[in-house]
């Protein structure tokens, strides 16, 4: 699957952000999106995979903001997706900490290892600043791995599991998989209004302008460094939430959640959705799960399938399902 | 050198490896006065009007800049400081549109970090994004994705987005670049009228326009400043003869 997915990836490199710039629908943006996420449950076969899409919908948008809004190509999520989840998991488990400090501190975690990792990689570009976060991701999974009085090394991280959630006397049964489901939406609803507020920001314009062009958004006066480091960390604090909700749903962290094919679903994720878009991550991850879903019960080599999909899709839908969805959106009103 | 003067530079050099693209450039710029860089191709025009947008660094000497010091200065401190520039190929965000290009450059002055305000409730930045489109004759085109203005509209639009940050010192690169004769009269005009409280420098190569438009001239020549002084002095100085040798200096 990596090996399908780096030609068109290091394309995308040197021009991201192919996406169409201007989503009409902007404005109900946010309702609209916690709308489709209300009813996806229902839809779907199966809770566990939509509380998944829930989960990589949300890494996959905080992905996007440093990709598609920032213009950043970055190999190294892995490890803001999994410092959220093992750090709210050893918070839990050997710390004892309720289900939400433990969650806060992985999303603290996961926005100081991206201030350290941004810190090292903003001021590369292009194929430098994804080699540079590809192996600072690898560094903190090795640690991981030696370190298993902490994270139980290679057999994951276990023995936090959270059966209630709630605030006082109000609390409701996590195990049950649609209030999971929906206690799960209430932070990614949040995290989508969030996103929406940082990118019609004054910050968001300027993150914009980089893309858009660098020289001129440096001679107008901005940081540039200073800019990147700022949307890297934002990034990390999405995607670390994402993987405290991961640890939460799963009650387990498994190694994998620091390593590069996590980091590359990512990539796959936003690409499958649309780079740039609003949405797209979203749908980007439920195509993503499902198309695994409905190719693993078929055949073992799911992933060699899945790796066609995905380079036909580069190929014939740059813009991803949801971006062309919006253009051909557009083009509908437009007449 | 008098205390009135905008920018001073003194024994300016740069060097890239172990060419020298420009050397002691000693030189002072004063108010409101329109002052061009001529010379050659590899003259040492381009390093110089990037060591004075602070795009490069300078490898000797120093730039003073209404009592500021410019060496060490980060690039994007100098559009604060009042330096603001346009470029030989024309730099504007093109898939922003006209307004969103000279609001991101206006918006530099109010906030560059806040993630949380929208940006639409900043009504001076907006209106200071008009001023400066209007100033450019573009009012007409604000809503326009700004790839899909004409050239001489492009350049005058980044114009605008270097005018919006209210420069005291306006450095243009070619800024009739490509332009056809009618374009080309319509930005002498809009230079003529920004000259009136500003200081605009400018490299240009229609030397008719040059002579014309500006007040004083500096020639480079082989990263040296040969000649600086006003258009009559620069038609008649020897050694600017013998640098344009066969081309036809004040007939272009």
């Amino acid at each position: 699957m990596e090996m399908a997915a780096s030609k068109p990836m290091t394309k995308i490199a040197t021009a991201p952000a192919a996406a169409p710039r201007r989503e009409r629908l902007g404005r109900w943006r946010v309702p609209l999106s916690i709308a489709v996420l209300c009813v996806l449950p229902w839809l779907l076969p199966s809770k566990a995979l939509a509380v998944n899409v829930l989960i990589y919908g949300l890494y996959a948008m905080g992905y996007n903001l440093l990709f598609g809004y920032t213009g950043l190509l970055s190999f190294g999520h892995a490890a803001l997706f999994g410092t959220g989840a093992y750090v709210t998991g050893i918070a839990i488990g050997q710390f004892g900490t309720n289900w939400f400090l433990g969650m806060l501190a992985g999303v603290i975690a996961a926005g100081l290892m991206a201030a350290a990792m941004g810190a090292l990689s903003t001021r590369t570009r292009g194929i430098y600043f994804a080699m540079v976060t590809l192996a600072l991701a690898q560094l903190v999974y090795y640690v991981a791995l030696q370190a298993s009085s902490w994270t139980g090394g290679e057999n994951g991280l276990r023995g936090f599991t959270v059966s209630k959630v709630g605030i006082g006397p109000l609390s409701v049964d996590f195990l049950n998989p649609i209030v999971k489901y929906y206690v799960v939406l209430a932070f990614v609803a949040l995290a989508i209004w969030t996103l929406s507020r940082i990118l019609n920001s004054p910050f968001g314009g300027v993150v914009e302008a980089i893309r858009e062009n660098e020289t001129r958004a440096k001679a107008c006066g901005y940081d540039v460094v200073r800019t990147r480091l700022l949307a890297f960390v934002l990034s990390g604090l999405f995607c670390g939430l994402a993987g405290t909700l991961s640890a939460l749903h799963l009650a387990i962290v498994p190694l994998d959640s620091l390593g590069y094919m996590m980091s590359g679903q990512a990539v796959m994720m936003t690409m499958l959705g649309g780079v740039g878009t609003f949405f797209g991550p979203f749908i980007g991850a439920l195509a993503f799960l499902v198309m695994e879903d409905v190719l693993s019960l078929w055949t073992a080599h799911w992933q060699l399938f899945l790796g066609a999909i995905f380079v036909a899709l580069v190929l014939y839908m740059p813009k991803g399902i949801w971006g062309t969805g919006l253009v051909w959106f557009e083009r509908w009103r437009g007449r | 050198m008098s205390n009135d003067d905008l920018l001073q530079v003194d024994d300016l050099g740069r060097s890239f490896g172990g060419f020298v693209a420009l050397k002691g450039i000693t030189a002072s710029f004063g108010r409101n006065r329109v002052t061009a860089i001529i010379g050659p191709n590899g003259a040492g025009k381009s390093t110089f009007f990037n060591i004075l947008s602070g795009a490069l660094k300078p490898s000797t000497g120093s730039m003073r800049f209404r009592g500021n010091d410019l060496a060490r200065l980060p690039q994007h401190r100098f559009v604060h400081l009042g330096i603001a520039r346009s470029y030989q190929i024309t730099s504007i965000f093109p898939q922003l549109t006209a307004h969103e290009n000279v609001r991101i450059g206006a918006q530099a002055f109010a906030s560059r970090y806040n993630i949380w305000t929208p940006r639409a409730s900043y009504h001076d930045v907006s209106e200071r994004a008009e001023q400066a489109l209007a100033d450019v004759g573009l009012s007409a085109a604000r809503n326009r994705i700004a790839a899909t203005l004409a050239h001489g509209e492009q350049r005058a639009l980044e114009i605008a987005i270097a005018l919006v940050a209210d420069p005291k010192l306006l450095l243009l690169d070619e800024p009739t670049a490509g332009m056809g004769p009618e374009e080309t009269r319509a930005m002498v005009a809009l230079i003529e009228r920004l000259a009136a409280d500003r200081t605009i420098l400018l490299v240009e190569h229609k030397m008719k326009m040059v002579l014309g438009l500006c007040d004083r001239i500096l020639v480079l020549h082989h990263g040296r400043l040969i000649a600086d002084g006003t258009p009559a002095d620069i038609q008649n100085d020897a050694n600017v003869r013998s640098v344009y040798l066969g081309q036809s200096l004040g007939y272009a």
